[in-house]
């Protein structure tokens, strides 16, 4: 179960290679998921993580039908913003619902 | 097992950038003969590109960052510098946590070539790396070419760019203290495209600012070789009109040709000449160096094209190539966040190829932008950019993006957290 030290340092000289084709569907599913959550992170921080004092709001661990619901409103105009309502705007309905069921499943 | 799993690997990886980064410089005993992944750059694009591959491979990928700066200073705020509201400390940010945190490799060195066919790039310090990926993230270089005598008068610190932040940025600042009240700055800018669309007019109004308080008889000059202002023009004519009246001067269709040192003159081709007591002048720009010299710059040998899908160049295999290098799609700023934006997509296409996944076929990426017309008040620019697989290149979605109604202290806030979060985004 636990890496040794030897496995540490191979990793350290490019010792450890992915092997092609042994990554499942759900693999891609998430990698492109994980990659459309990332577009997210220029503002509100990696994996939805700000840094502290940040006036731009945290998204890890934010409920999935609440930033769904937020999304939507900045894109109908019922809720005014500086930018998310320009950015919801290029965004699909799919788009939303999946970088909000992303930084849902993410501990705060 | 896979948290400790990764702590361990990490923690072995750390040693590794720390003995790096104590050397000063990357010794052919250091840095790795191979690596799965290879990034050139450690800016907004590479240094993002670089964590996202380790992070998006659950960092099962092993990466090498090849940067010669010891620290990432930060384009965007440095204008803040450059008016005196913001420090060099306030735009600084290590890179400790690329190797500490994240497992890169770092070497603080140069690539000096790159062997499409042995898939090697070749550093200054004399180490040779092999890739599977190569992602070249090199920013742009100047083309002093274009304006006569400047390439000298920039080497002598006489009449400065500041278009990459660091040293210049405080070069800059120091002209602009030591001009008597009374004098006169003046930036010319080139035809787009170039670095940072906004960003000349961002630096003019952050000049015209710290006149306004510190040296209220002085001018601001912009000479632009373009028509008009080529980013948020109604948003900032306004506010320069409102502000800056009788201070700061625009003059459109001004394209420098020459420069003077000795008498601090600028010559235009088809203008009258313009003497100022600090010269700002931005020459033509391209590609960064090693995109040019190792024949990545296929866009008329000034930027690279690329398949946008993964960027991967369309000059060479393996070899990716994002950020301001790149021959931009419709309405694709060069900017930071872009870059930043770019190097996902990249991580997220690299990992999916030497893992033996499909690539996303719908690839997004985002644009922020934000300028600060004075020290607080704040106009951006938004846009998102959807891939359309009809036409293999990046759109903006129609009725999206957009910019500031107007000038406000709120955005200032969001601005200045905007920044702090991407670098954290890029670096920690």
């Amino acid at each position: 179960m636990r890496l040794t030290f030897p496995s540490a340092a191979m990793l350290v000289l490019g010792g450890i290679a992915l092997s092609a084709g042994a990554a499942t569907p759900q693999d891609t599913v998430k990698l492109h998921q994980r990659a459309l959550a990332a577009m997210c992170a220029n503002c509100h921080g990696t994996d939805g993580r700000t840094v502290e004092g940040s006036a731009i709001p945290a998204l890890a661990g934010m409920p999935r039908e609440y930033m769904v619901a937020q999304m939507r409103a900045f894109r109908d105009g019922t809720r005014p913003a500086t930018v998310m309502h320009q950015l919801t705007k290029g965004l699909t309905e799919q788009q939303i619902e999946t970088v909000s069921t992303y930084f849902s499943s993410l501990k705060r | 097992m896979k948290r400790r799993s990764f702590v361990q690997a990490s923690l072995a990886l750390g040693t590794v950038g720390g003995s790096l980064s104590m050397v000063g410089c990357a010794s052919t005993g250091t840095v790795p003969a191979k690596a799965k992944v290879v990034v050139i750059g450690g800016g907004y694009g590479g240094a993002t590109a670089a964590k996202y591959v380790r992070m998006l491979s659950d960092y099962q990928i092993d990466v090498v960052l090849v940067e010669p700066n010891d620290k990432f200073i930060s384009c965007p705020i440095s204008n803040l510098v450059i008016g005196g509201s913001r420090t060099m400390g306030d735009i600084t940010t290590p890179y400790d946590n690329l190797s500490d945190k994240h497992g890169v490799i770092q070497a603080r060195d140069r690539v000096i070539s790159i062997d499409k066919g042995k898939k090697t790039v070749k550093l200054a310090g004399g180490a040779t790396v092999g890739y599977d990926k190569l992602i070249v993230s090199p920013g742009i270089d100047m083309i002093w070419g274009s304006v006569e005598g400047l390439k000298d008068a920039s080497a002598a610190g006489q009449i400065l760019q500041a278009w990459k932040a660091g040293p210049e940025t405080v070069a800059l600042r120091r002209q602009l203290e030591d001009m008597p009240d009374g004098g006169t700055y003046a930036i010319a800018i080139p035809l787009a495209p170039y670095r940072c669309p906004p960003g000349p007019y961002e630096r003019a109004s952050q000049v015209a600012s710290y006149f306004k308080k510190a040296k209220p008889r002085s001018k601001v000059l912009i000479l632009d070789a373009n028509p008009d202002v080529t980013s948020k023009g109604p948003l900032f004519k306004k506010f320069w009109s409102e502000n800056y009246g009788g201070m700061l001067e625009y003059r459109g269709n001004h394209k420098a040709i020459a420069v003077d040192a000795w008498s601090k003159t600028v010559k235009f081709e088809t203008a009258d000449d313009v003497q100022a007591d600090v010269l700002n002048v931005l020459p033509n720009m391209s590609a960064g160096l090693i995109a040019m010299q190792s024949g990545l710059a296929n866009a008329n040998g000034r930027w690279c094209n690329v398949d946008y899908l993964t960027f991967e160049s369309t000059a060479a295999k393996d070899i990716h190539v994002i950020g301001d290098s790149v021959l931009a799609a419709p309405l694709m700023p060069k900017s930071g966040h872009m870059a930043n934006s770019q190097g996902k997509v990249v991580a997220a296409a690299v990992v999916a190829q030497l893992s033996g996944m499909e690539v996303n076929p719908q690839p997004l990426l985002s644009n922020t932008c934000y300028s600060f017309v004075n020290d607080k008040l704040v106009v951006h620019v938004a846009s998102i950019h959807q891939y359309v697989a009809a036409e293999k290149t990046f759109k903006t979605v129609p009725g999206s993006g957009g910019v500031s109604s107007a000038p406000n202290e709120l955005e200032g806030i969001y601005a200045w957290n905007w920044a702090q979060n991407i670098w954290a985004d890029t670096l920690l």
